[in-house]
């Protein structure tokens, strides 16, 4: 029956000691205050060494732990950089991705597909835009602040891609390309779900093409290239690299461009227009046409 | 000299000797005066027509400017202009000679973008305008025929707009185009001579943009601006309808002369219009084509939509199921035929009829000069709002991948979501109307018969708390107001009847000191202080002839002392 009052009285107990440990209280030595003073002082000492002991075991412990266990895999494996990399990668990967694609990427039914074979731009596009790891099954990834470091993230892409291969990052200029192709390339390939400035669209059932806005480069090449989500794979031979360039470039640099008419109200042509002129133009109007009548 | 001064009449200023030669040659003294003369009651509600009206002129003062640069031509250029995401792309010469107007002609753009918004604000306003003839039941007898003119001016209108929506040939227009292509491909037995007949050949071909052109910019108006003449013409010689109020009646018009109060409000009216149109086509940008691109019938954007006003045709055409009917013999009246021509038709038909059928259903054919609050006509005024809701889920439907996209709804829902509220939310509507219309009529008698509510609270020597009201004129040995309802807003505060003080001037700020105010009422003996000052019982007019007394709320009395 004294279980119950037990944690309310540790709970008295250690405000109190913080109090005193902040501004003790002289009393004079030999008194029964401070014969209980001294009591309680070397209590708390064994208790706090008591607590200094295990951490520094758990430190030793950790340490030991992290130089030993790479190592040992390490020997089994390869010694270079890249195997390094690789094995920290499915430390990360055993952390983060296992629980729906599978211990051994293989994926795990009515959860996540099989990662064998998917490539480093597919892990760069869905962990560098925050996708994965997934918040929550839904009718699509949530875009969101990655969750892994780009150091984390390059680790990662080493392991999947020792996996079965796959399309790996773009190098040089992600920009350097045709811009007048690149449009007419978006507006055939892109524009039906993206809009015809990238400024995104509704698919069915709550998927969404997302919009352009936040995008980087290299995220829309690693996008193209293997097809996240509901979108389709624009592999090489269907867009080549220099195709997927120009439609960057074009992308980008209409997303830099200033609206040159005014307001450009959402890029989204009529609905917004219609909207402006029934609450604005309307609006001001009623407004008028209320003062002019009340100038009667 | 003498004997010209001395003559009665004969003009003796410049202006006026001048006025004089021209009336001699031309007669027209007596049908100006009459003009002139003429009264217009005044409301803000008839403004709304003018707003139209004087979008028209701006759109074809505009649009006068766009047609100096514009060439309605489907022949293939290639683009070397100053607009670089598109150098080099094959397009046509309309959408080269609309990039043309955007960024090479001086002022081009701010025109182009001023005749859009001012086609919005047309056909906006031409609704709102149908609103007010139709709540307040303007159409009645004489009006029906120009009713008919609205609604043929309404319609033209939409052809109107959709012909310049679609001429510059970029990628959303040439996608409302290949739509529209369908919906006459779908009419039963003559759509697809129809469509070769417009089209001249197959989709796209090289003449539609040639053609709707030429609609645009003289067919279309050109009938616009004869059934505008003719529709104002119809008002003038009709005289304009009024609401009821003192001295109103089915025999009079009280307002103002046309000239100067009436012609002065308008021609205002019309720059407050050019502003907006101006303001907008500055501040705002409207159909930006260069970022659509060339029309290219192998590409379709998501989110493309008409024009806000065609968007109950696009809605309706979202929300209906692909119901195709299918006749032995490979005949087959294809799904886009009900939603986007049967629907529009009969909406329009019903919309065009309802004057005549409103006199069916009422028996109602006597001539009407008055105007209706929408409250005393509940059904008329239910029914429009249920028609009206009707047209506000297509609207939104027709934009629901927008919505679904940025409020981040599922497509599905939104498309079922207007389903469903196309035919349940109308009748929903209808009753609801019915009965806010029956609580407001209710309300009027109430304050009619029983007063106005003053806010004073007495207390009765038996100790029952009753609110004070003041009646609005005699009232009978039971207290109850004699006044009958006349069709005019019933005063439903104090302040209305010059009980109360009066409302401090100034719209955002008081242009007057308030203090000031109050001894000015006091020393004319206005409103409830000055009551206050005398003692004399609140609320209590003075007068003998009243009988019962206001005090007491208006409720049956005990024989007192």
């Amino acid at each position: 029956m004294s279980t119950p009052n037990h944690p309310s009285e540790a709970f008295d107990e250690n405000p109190g000691t913080a109090r005193r440990l902040l501004a003790p209280r002289r009393h004079a030595p030999g008194s029964p205050v401070a014969a209980a003073l001294t009591r309680r002082r070397s209590k708390r000492r064994r208790r706090l060494t008591n607590v200094a002991g295990l951490f520094a075991g758990l430190c030793l412990m950790g340490a030991l732990y992290t130089t030993i266990v790479p190592g040992a895999q390490a020997a089994g494996d390869t010694t270079t950089a890249a195997g390094t990399a690789e094995a920290a990668g499915q430390a990360i990967y055993n952390r983060t991705c296992i629980s729906c694609h599978g211990a051994n990427l293989e994926g795990v039914p009515q959860r996540g597909p099989s990662l064998i074979g998917v490539g480093a731009a597919s892990v760069y596009f869905q962990v560098h835009t925050g996708r994965m790891p997934l918040a929550r099954q839904g009718a699509q990834a949530i875009e969101k602040p990655p969750v892994l470091s780009d150091k984390e993230i390059d680790q990662l892409m080493a392991y999947v891609q020792a996996h079965g291969g796959g399309p790996t990052l773009p190098s040089g200029d992600l920009r350097a390309g045709d811009l007048a192709q690149g449009g007419e390339l978006f507006r055939l390939n892109c524009s039906s779900c993206h809009n015809f400035v990238g400024e995104g669209g509704a698919l069915s059932s709550g998927k969404a093409a997302p919009s352009l806005k936040n995008a980087d480069d290299l995220t829309i090449y690693t996008a193209m290239l293997t097809g996240p989500e509901n979108m389709p794979v624009f592999g090489d031979s269907q867009l080549t690299p220099d195709e997927k360039r120009s439609i960057i470039d074009y992308v980008q640099t209409i997303k830099a461009q200033a609206d040159p008419g005014g307001a450009g109200v959402g890029r989204i042509g009529p609905v917004s227009e219609g909207l402006v002129i029934w609450v604005v133009g309307i609006g001001v109007m009623m407004f008028g046409i209320f003062w002019m009548g009340s100038k009667a | 000299m003498a004997r010209t001064a001395a003559a009665p009449g004969v003009p003796t200023t410049r202006v006026g000797k001048a006025a004089y030669e021209l009336d001699d040659r031309f007669i027209v003294a007596g049908w100006l005066r009459r003009t002139m003369n003429k009264v217009y009651p005044d409301h803000w509600s008839f403004l709304l027509g003018e707003i139209a009206l004087y979008s028209f002129v701006v759109l074809l003062l505009s649009g006068t400017y766009l047609t100096f640069f514009f060439d309605a031509s489907m022949k293939e250029v290639v683009y070397n202009g100053s607009y670089a995401p598109l150098r080099g792309v094959p397009m046509s010469a309309a959408y080269e000679s609309t990039l043309g107007l955007s960024f090479d002609v001086r002022g081009g753009l701010f025109v182009r973008q001023l005749h859009h918004w001012a086609a919005l604000l047309f056909v906006a306003s031409i609704i709102a305008h149908l609103m007010r003839i139709f709540f307040t039941g303007a159409f009645r007898r004489p009006r029906e025929t120009n009713w008919l003119i609205g609604v043929t001016l309404f319609v033209l209108s939409l052809l109107e707009g959709f012909a310049g929506y679609t001429i510059p040939d970029d990628l959303l227009s040439g996608t409302g185009l290949r739509i529209f292509g369908t919906v006459i491909l779908s009419i039963p037995v003559v759509g697809t001579w129809l469509f070769f007949a417009l089209f001249n050949g197959d989709y796209p071909g090289q003449f539609v943009v040639g053609r709707l052109y030429i609609a645009h910019v003289l067919l279309v108006p050109g009938i616009l601006l004869a059934l505008i003449g003719l529709h104002l013409l119809i008002l003038i010689k009709q005289k304009h309808s009024q609401f009821p109020g003192p001295g109103r009646t089915e025999h009079n018009v009280v307002g103002n002369r046309f000239f100067p109060t009436f012609a002065a409000k308008s021609g205002g009216l019309f720059f407050l219009v050019f502003g907006v149109c101006a303001g907008l086509g500055g501040l705002v940008q409207i159909n930006p084509v260069w970022l659509w691109g060339p029309y290219n019938p192998a590409q379709v954007s998501s989110a493309s939509q008409p024009d806000w006003y065609i968007g109950f045709l696009e809605g309706s055409m979202r929300l209906f199921p692909a119901w195709e009917i299918n006749f032995p013999g490979n005949y087959a009246i294809p799904a886009p035929f009900w939603p986007t021509v049967f629907l529009p038709g009969v909406m329009f038909t019903l919309l065009a009829l309802y004057p005549m059928l409103e006199r069916k259903l009422t028996r109602d054919s006597a001539s009407h000069q008055l105007l209706q609050r929408p409250r005393d006509v509940p059904v008329r005024t239910s029914a429009g709002a249920m028609a009206l809701t009707f047209y506000l889920v297509l609207v939104i439907s027709g934009g629901n991948d927008v919505i679904a996209d940025k409020f981040d709804i599922s497509l599905n829902a939104m498309t079922w979501a207007g389903r469903i509220g196309l035919i349940l939310l109308p009748p929903i509507v209808y009753v609801i109307t019915y009965r806010i219309c029956l609580g407001l009529e209710h309300h009027d008698r109430e304050v009619l018969e029983h007063g106005i509510e003053t806010g004073v609270i007495r207390r009765l020597p038996h100790g029952e708390f009753i609110e004070v009201h003041q009646p609005l004129g005699a009232v009978d040995a039971h207290g109850h107001g004699e006044l009958a309802y006349g069709g005019a807003p019933v005063p439903k505060k104090m302040n209305q009847v010059g009980g109360a003080r009066r409302a401090i001037r100034g719209f955002f700020r008081p242009v007057e000191d308030p203090a000031q105010v109050e001894l000015e009422q006091r020393a004319e003996g206005y409103g409830l202080s000055a009551a206050e000052d005398e003692g004399r019982e609140l609320t209590t007019s003075g007068r003998p002839s009243e009988g019962g007394r206001p005090s007491e709320g208006g409720r049956p009395q005990e024989p007192r002392d």
